[in-house]
């Protein structure tokens, strides 16, 4: 497990890490948790000649709430993130992917903006960023700015972050009263990745769904949100019924096929069944 | 059985010994060994798993930084050096030459082609990536079934159809009859998946040669530094044992895969000798998947024949069993008579019947992994045993008892070659149901089944073979070794005891049992006793820690040993007391005249008596030190009940493991806290079969579970809070009536797991999955039988 030789690089403040990723260009990669980036340099399917450590900006780090957002640094370890009273209210689905992320190891070192960066088809925060409307903050040389993360995620391991540019935190809007949200996941029982994950947040009103944004993760090339069971959501009351009803084809759009360890039919019910219960816990914490 | 004089005497559970060094991160396993002058490997290995080599071009490699030299397997076949042989001969054996080297083919991914030698562990690995090997990429078959089918792609020329062997045991005649005479015949295929022992530390080696002595040693993570220097000092590199030194230092688990002689080992000591300086490698996670001896992977049907009381007539069992691409030193044993001996279980069945295909593949070689042939029987016949039970409208404890070899019937002779040295059935099956609340329990599962909930209870009732013995007998059906043990106890002049023993430990405990042993004898505190183990060059000679032999026949050569240092100390007292040695007794570390306990020396005295020799009975040498080659007269066989509770999420086929139940009987036992974490430990792994691991391979034999990723290992989350107990049988076979426990808790909870899980989806109408039962499997199964009901 010996990487290929590269040179290491500890940037000091976000300016600094800007200026290693501009000089080194596509032969640098940016180091935050390591926890994707080391197994593939390990395995010798990625050899960066150059790594830039943003370890140590300590502006990076941390969880506030201000605004009617909630604001996360980048490099906020997982850890974090699941032990945070802020997110536990403000962003639940959030407190529960964080937790349901590999072992205490990685928790402990991996963080939201590796994660996000890294784009893993099968990650857990991906569909939690869809479904809670967050926005991912970058800085490039040329500034910094906001993608709404329906616009972030644009493929498998793929962003819409232009070279050189750095995603330095993620805002998620506080939701209205009477919302709830939750992340639900059938994890790999090798790999503790996603076999699906589902992410919803629901927003109750009267009795009634008023709105509804449901994403998963795993059985797509990127998380994506479910448009239909959203709509088929909104509008009904907050029932199992109407949750049972919109979730019964949330599977259904999804090209899906059979594997080694799942067919496509039981993928598409795991989809339901994960989809069914992300709501079911989003929306009993609604009513609390 | 000794009684315990000591506080830390047999049957306490003081702690481990060896436990300070290991939690302080102080253990010396060995990569930790730096040698001066230390030079690093790294092995090109196929990508292929089945390719002719065309050509190895290293001449780039060659010209990197830090690169000491380049062999190929042309360079070790031109020197001499010989394959690795097989250790155990079954008739008729179709031996594929295993070379360290690939020299013209390669028959695996993973199969090693060159060994890189550079100054630092990376260059070695950039020189390997360095080397272009040119292949000519043949055809490759991963399943054994479908390599014995005709138009196979062959793995080597010297065995057609792949065949390594035939072989059966027991009557088949009469096994035939008893199917004619049955009412009730049940016939089931079943697939034991290929496993991977996964151990903690990797494989690593380090050999040196001095051209001052000509001595080579090698530090080597094995089972059995002894059988790795017979092996390949005297069958493969031709080094004459006296000049050749094999230590194994701490090692971080086994599971058997490190029994083994492999290509690396081999190689590295090679390459020692021809630089003059110290070679070392260290397995990479992936290099450990590809290379370390896999497990299992049988495919057999079994029949079982009935009366019309559930009484068993007759048992039939037909095997086919992948060796991989190699034979692994003991693997013709492994799915023969380690697997088809232990197929009467705990019970009485007049005729048995068994048929073994051993068949070649391009797939990593297949040898011992814990439990060793005895799982694949206890799994076979445990899991027809609930078939059986359901189609005879009976219940599976129920069937269980009916059949069980009654306590009187001892020593059982079975037929198929074995004799249990000692069982009593019912109790442990008794006690495990009282545990579990077997009544009150299927009352609860129904009522739960009623509710759309699917519990699965599930027992298996196993007995399995401990300490494989006499020599004789072993030699007799193939062993190239004997199976005995050795252990020297040495008294220093103040007393303090050193035990050298052949056992070796990856994790047992020895270190502080075998002292408890010591202890106990000698009447002195554990902390006086150190245990050695694990060095050619301290050990008289060992054939090491496997199937579960260490404490019944290691154990019993220590005890062995300390009989006679307890012996001479009597002599010598007996001379410093004026006092006849037949009037000694020696207890609580003191000796004394009987009857008169004032007249008496302590064992501090008589130790330095010994060794300053000035006063010594006539014809007896000074020193005290003893050493004892034990071959027992028989294997040992512990037994017990393991009950499994278990539920499944109907909706996504889920498991959940809600309670482990286990009995176990070991005979007497040494530490009790050690053998329950044994137990511990051994159920993990079996459950790990049961609902989780698997090595798969491609058709054509690409390793897909190649990684942590993709092979599913328990973890500690999966687990409730085992619910154990005991019986307890001593064994007649030893002095200190113990069996062994290093498997038991594998071999038995792997079928209780799948029983319970097959259970559970029995009101489906499932009659059987094979394992791992995993999610994506069992929802397959239940929505295809919804769909057909």
């Amino acid at each position: 497990m010996y990487p290929s030789a590269f040179e290491y690089h500890r940037a000091a403040s976000v300016s600094d890490a800007l200026a290693l990723m501009a000089q080194f260009g596509d032969d640098a990669k940016v180091l935050a948790g390591g926890h994707s980036l080391l197994p593939v340099m390990k395995l010798r399917f990625a050899s960066p000649a150059h790594l830039i450590d943003i370890g140590r900006i300590p502006a990076l780090s941390g969880i506030t709430e201000a605004g009617g957002q909630v604001v996360i640094g980048a490099m906020t370890r997982h850890a974090e993130l699941a032990s945070s009273a802020v997110l536990a209210r403000s962003a639940t689905a959030l407190s529960d992917a964080a937790a349901s992320i590999g072992d205490v190891q990685v928790r402990n070192r991996g963080t939201i903006g590796g994660s996000l960066a890294h784009a893993d088809p099968a990650a857990d925060l991906p569909p939690v960023m869809l479904a809670l409307g967050a926005l991912i903050g970058a800085t490039g040389t040329k500034g910094a700015r906001t993608i709404s993360a329906d616009a972030y995620f644009t493929g498998t391991f793929a962003t819409s972050l232009a070279s050189g540019e750095l995603v330095t935190e993620i805002r998620i809007p506080v939701p209205a009263a009477g919302s709830g949200s939750a992340y639900a996941k059938h994890a790999d029982a090798a790999s503790g990745y996603a076999v699906v994950g589902a992410a919803a947040l629901v927003t109750v009103t009267g009795g009634t769904i008023s709105a509804a944004r449901v994403a998963i993760t795993g059985m797509s090339p990127m998380a994506m949100r479910l448009a239909s069971v959203e709509s088929a959501l909104t509008g009904q009351p907050a029932t199992a019924q109407s949750v049972a009803a919109a979730a019964r084809s949330a599977g259904g759009g999804l090209e899906l096929y059979d594997d080694a360890n799942a067919s496509a039919a039981y993928k598409a019910n795991l989809v339901a069944v994960y989809v069914t219960r992300a709501l079911t816990q989003a929306l009993a914490r609604a009513a609390t | 059985m000794a009684t315990r004089v000591v506080p830390d005497g047999i049957g306490a559970s003081p702690r481990r010994k060896e436990d300070g060094r290991f939690i302080t991160g102080r253990g010396q396993y060995t990569d930790d060994i730096v040698l001066p002058g230390q030079l690093y490997a790294a092995f090109v290995r196929s990508p292929h798993a089945h390719a002719r080599i065309r050509s190895v071009n290293a001449t780039r490699a060659r010209s990197l930084a830090g690169v000491r030299s380049v062999y190929t397997g042309a360079d070790l076949k031109a020197a001499g050096v010989n394959p690795i042989p097989v250790a155990w001969l079954l008739p008729g054996l179709n031996i594929g030459e295993y070379m360290p080297l690939a020299t013209d083919t390669v028959r695996y991914v993973g199969n090693p082609v060159a060994i890189v030698i550079a100054d630092s562990p990376a260059r070695a690995r950039d020189a390997a990536d360095a080397i272009d090997v040119d292949y000519d990429v043949l055809d490759g078959i991963a399943d054994a079934t479908a390599a014995l089918a005709t138009g196979a792609p062959v793995v080597h020329s010297n065995a057609p159809g792949n065949v390594a062997f035939n072989w059966a045991i027991g009557d088949a005649d009469a096994t035939a009859a008893a199917f004619a005479a049955a009412t009730t015949v049940v016939t089931q295929r079943v697939i034991n998946q290929r496993l991977i022992a996964n151990a903690i530390e990797p494989r690593a080696c380090n050999a040196t040669f001095s051209r001052g002595t000509d001595e080579l040693t090698l530090y080597v993570t094995s089972q059995n530094p002894h059988v790795h220097r017979l092996l390949i000092g005297a069958f493969i590199l031709g080094i004459p044992e006296h000049k050749f030194r094999v230590i194994s230092t701490d090692v971080g688990g086994g599971f058997g895969s490190k029994i083994f002689i492999y290509p690396e080992e081999v190689v590295c000591c090679w390459v020692a000798k021809q630089l003059g300086a110290p070679v070392k490698w260290t397995a990479t996670r992936s290099e450990s998947f590809m290379t370390d001896v896999h497990g299992r992977d049988h495919a057999t049907d079994v029949g079982m024949a009935f009366d019309a009381n559930g009484k068993i007539l007759g048992l039939r069992v037909n095997t086919v069993a992948n060796l991989g691409a190699y034979l692994s030193a003991f693997a013709p044993a492994v799915p023969t008579w380690l697997y088809a001996t232990l197929l009467s279980g705990q019970y009485t069945i007049a005729n048995i019947h068994c048929t073994v295909t051993g068949a070649y593949s391009n797939t990593t070689p297949v040898d011992a992994y814990r439990g060793a042939g005895r799982p694949e029987a206890c799994y076979v016949l445990e899991r027809v045993m609930d078939v059986a039970a359901r189609k005879l409208a009976l219940d599976p404890a129920e069937l269980r008892r009916r059949n069980f070899i009654r306590p009187e019937q001892f020593p059982y002779q079975t037929p198929v070659a074995l004799q249990y040295d000692s069982g009593n059935y019912v109790p442990a099956l008794d006690r495990a149901l009282e545990i579990v609340g077997y009544a009150a329990l299927r009352k609860e599962q129904a009522e739960a089944r009623a509710k759309g909930r699917y519990i699965g209870i599930g027992l298996s009732c196993y007995v399995e073979a401990c300490g494989a013995a006499p020599s004789a007998i072993a030699g007799a059906i193939g062993a190239q070794a004997g199976l005995y043990e050795t252990g020297t106890v040495r008294v220093h002049p103040t007393g303090k005891v050193t035990v050298f023993t052949g056992s070796h430990q990856q994790g047992q405990g020895h270190e502080t049992t075998f002292a408890q042993i010591a202890a106990n004898e000698l009447g002195v505190a554990i902390d006086d006793v150190d245990v050695v183990h694990g060095d050619t060059g301290r050990i008289a000679f060992g054939m090491g820690t496997y199937a579960s032999r260490s404490g019944a026949v290691g154990g019993t050569a220590i005890f062995l040993s300390l009989q006679k240092i307890r012996e001479k100390g009597k002599v010598l007292a007996a001379h410093m007391l004026e006092a006849a040695v037949d009037d000694m007794e020696f207890e609580s570390g003191q000796f004394f005249v009987k009857g008169s306990p004032e007249r008496s020396k302590s064992w501090g005295e008589v130790c330095l008596a010994a060794y300053l020799a000035h006063s010594m009975p006539a014809g007896v040498e000074p020193g005290l030190e003893a050493t004892t080659f034990y071959d027992p007269s028989n294997f040992v066989y512990p037994f017990g009940t393991h009950i499994a509770v278990v539920e499944v999420d109907a909706d996504t086929g889920a498991v959940e493991l809600k309670r482990f139940v286990a009995v176990d009987d070991v005979g007497n036992v040494i530490n009790p806290m050690i053998v329950e974490g044994q137990i511990h430990g051994g159920i993990a792994q079996g459950v790990g079969q049961a609902l989780w691991e698997a090595a798969s391979y491609d058709s054509g034999g690409q390793l897909l579970s190649g990684s942590m990723m993709t092979y599913a290992l328990p973890r500690a989350s999966n687990f409730p809070m085992y619910e154990l107990d005991r019986t307890v049988t001593p064994s007649p076979v030893n002095p200190l009536g113990v069996k062994g426990v290093g498997e038991a808790g594998t071999i038995g909870s792997t079928p209780a797991i799948a029983n319970a899980v097959n259970d559970a989806l029995s009101g489906f109408g499932i009659t059987h999955l094979d394992m791992p039962l995993t999610p994506g499997k069992i929802w397959q199964a239940i929505h295809t039988a919804k769909a057909g009901s």
